[in-house]
């Protein structure tokens, strides 16, 4: 987070050292399977520059250190502790790296825990290429990327239960916020949720956004009880 | 044929479940057993004989797991009926003049009460091995009721020996075999724990292997077969993809979603019928539910209009991929089924097409639910909504 004086419009385009507006990202891919890491790099082919490779947490810490990539994509279940370990031992020293998260697997567990570890969103591996350069672009200049799955979990997690808000900021969703992540699980991009709720596609990429720090951020008691059953709270 | 074996119950029980059992192996009445067991009982005590013997010899019922947890008398209850029993048999014999000493009532009746309770609570922890999930959480209860039972027993040998007049003369002999026994314990305390340590490292053991075995049943029966038929496909792409994505979905299925606690509500069938579809028309779907209910009647007319939505989305859009979006509201159901084809119009479609005019808004309309229907050159939307009855 930038300081205050700082401030204005600018934010998003100035902030990430690399990540200028013109070139292609830089991408470390971490996958514990040589093959998934191999097709990836082909079908991302001129979209982005693969910058290292790693396939354990450990090897991953010290490749993203020593490249300081824009964007990481990262696989959820990771040799030596998990997918969520890499961010939680990097973003400490280098807050501008993105982390994307990408999965086979479906269990809420899994993608919330990631997610509160810091990345900024969560596709499966099922994914077209251009779809996934789409998603490391966004995530690239600062956006959060929802797939229709993680749009339903934040659903699920927030909808409303007995138990009031501990936190009213940020253990609910504004209706505008509930309203965009129907749109998304329902599967329409963010230019056609945008045109269907009469907003711009900035104020869309703004909800999501708001969702995710909600997401990372909130200790509501069913996101808590995902995350420690991972044990990372 | 399988062997039918006499049991005793678990639920339902008065002292030890003997008769309700012996009524179900014979199929009479369990009051007809019971007053067997009574009129016996007065023949000189052979129904008591009897009904420890069986009580005993005949193992506890194990308990079926998919039974819903069965109708358990409180502790409390029981005992007041194990009270009352032992009551009344000690009135029968006083009144018949056999009765003991009166000196002997008490210790008879404490040295009993502990037993019965030390019995039943072996069965109690029978009971927790079946419910294998039991064993934590159960406190110190156990061993309280073991230590009750033990001191009622020690108790009532201790008032007997008194009531004889005995208690001076037993002193030494008491002590002396209490030293005898403190001192077996402690020499052979290691022994007992080590082969109590034993035996439940053999048992995790041997479930660990149990799972590793259903493990490779499991891979062995799905993912090895479709790689099997993957392999001799190869030459065609489309039924490679779809046997990846069936063998995908089961798979998951079998990883992520709790087993049987799924069964007969919405979102499983909103995932099933998807999967059935996927499987006949080669699009892969992708399904998002958001909360989840029972399903009724009315929810399975509506699975019927999904289904028949996603066909034709299927069918016609030609589209990679066909997003599915259930969300299960308090009030209401809603389910949008969204695809990227080329769309179409539907003012145009001609009245003799049965499906989006039967297939899904009349029988949406029906049920007193709603279909709406958006289309553009962008992609075609169905949104379904069913309010929910209120039961």
């Amino acid at each position: 987070m930038t300081a205050g004086a700082s401030g204005g419009p600018g934010e998003a385009g100035g902030g990430a050292p690399g990540g200028a507006p013109g070139g292609v990202p830089r991408v470390v891919l971490v996958d514990d399977h040589r093959l998934f890491r191999a097709g990836v790099r082909a079908e991302l082919g001129e979209a982005v520059e693969v910058v290292g490779e790693a396939e354990d947490v450990e090897q991953a810490v010290a490749v993203v250190t020593a490249t300081r990539p824009d964007v990481v994509l990262l696989d959820v279940h990771l040799p030596g502790g998990g997918g969520a370990q890499v961010p939680l031992r990097v973003l400490g020293d280098l807050p501008d790296v993105r982390f994307l998260a990408v999965s086979v697997s479906d269990a809420a567990d899994d993608v919330i825990g990631v997610i509160r570890a810091g990345a900024r969103g969560y596709v499966t591996k099922t994914i077209t290429g251009t779809e996934l350069a789409a998603a490391v672009r966004r995530v690239a200049d600062g956006d959060a990327v929802f797939s229709p799955r993680l749009a339903g979990f934040v659903l699920d997690a927030f909808s409303a239960t007995s138990v009031p808000p501990a936190d009213e900021e940020l253990d609910r969703l504004s209706p505008r916020e509930r309203e965009v992540m129907r749109l998304i699980a329902r599967g329409y991009a963010y230019k056609e949720a945008a045109r269907a709720l009469h907003i711009s596609v900035k104020t869309v990429e703004t909800h999501v956004s708001a969702v995710l720090r909600k997401l990372q951020l909130s200790n509501r008691h069913e996101l808590t009880r995902w995350a420690s059953a991972r044990r990372l709270v | 044929m399988p062997v039918r074996r006499l049991y005793r119950v678990a639920d339902g029980r008065v002292v030890a479940g003997v008769s309700t059992g012996v009524a179900e192996h014979l199929a009479v009445d369990v009051l007809f057993v019971r007053l067997a067991f009574v009129l016996l009982a007065l023949a000189g005590g052979a129904g008591v004989l009897a009904y420890v013997g069986l009580w005993l010899f005949v193992p506890q019922r194990p308990r079926d797991p998919s039974e819903p947890a069965g109708r358990r008398r409180a502790d409390h209850e029981s005992l007041l009926a194990l009270a009352a029993l032992a009551l009344g048999l000690l009135l029968v014999a006083h009144l018949l003049g056999l009765g003991a000493p009166p000196g002997l009532t008490w210790p008879v009746l404490l040295g009993g009460a502990g037993l019965v309770i030390l019995w039943r609570q072996a069965d109690d922890d029978q009971r927790a091995r079946w419910r294998a999930a039991a064993f934590r959480g159960r406190g110190a209860s156990p061993w309280l009721r073991t230590l009750l039972g033990i001191a009622l027993v020690a108790v009532g040998g201790g008032l007997f020996l008194a009531a004889e007049g005995q208690l001076r003369a037993a002193r030494e002999g008491l002590i002396a075999t209490l030293v005898v026994v403190a001192g077996l314990a402690l020499v052979t305390g290691p022994f007992w724990l080590r082969t109590v340590r034993e035996l439940s490292d053999e048992r995790r053991e041997r479930i660990r292997s149990q799972e590793r075995a259903e493990l490779a049943a499991h891979v062995h029966d799905s993912v090895l077969h479709t790689l099997a038929l993957i392999q001799r496909r190869a030459e065609d792409p489309r039924e490679v993809q779809r046997l990846a994505r069936a063998q995908e979905r089961a798979l998951r299925t079998w990883l992520y979603r709790p087993r049987a606690a799924h069964e007969g509500t919405l979102s499983a069938a909103v995932e099933r019928v998807a999967a059935e579809v996927e499987e006949g028309h080669g699009v892969p779907f992708d399904v998002v539910v958001v909360g989840d209910c029972p399903l009724d009647a009315a929810l399975g007319a509506m699975l019927l209009a999904l289904r028949e939505a996603m066909v034709n989305a299927a069918k016609y859009a030609g589209c990679a991929t066909v997003s599915v979006y259930a969300e299960i509201e308090p009030e209401q159901v809603t389910v949008f089924v969204r695809d990227r084809g080329p769309g179409f119009d539907p003012e145009a479609v001609p009245t003799d097409r049965m499906g989006v005019r039967e297939s899904i808004a009349g029988r949406m309309d029906r049920n007193r639910g709603r279909a709406v229907i958006r289309s553009s050159e962008e992609g075609t939307e169905v949104e379904l909504s069913m309010p929910r009855s209120l039961s």
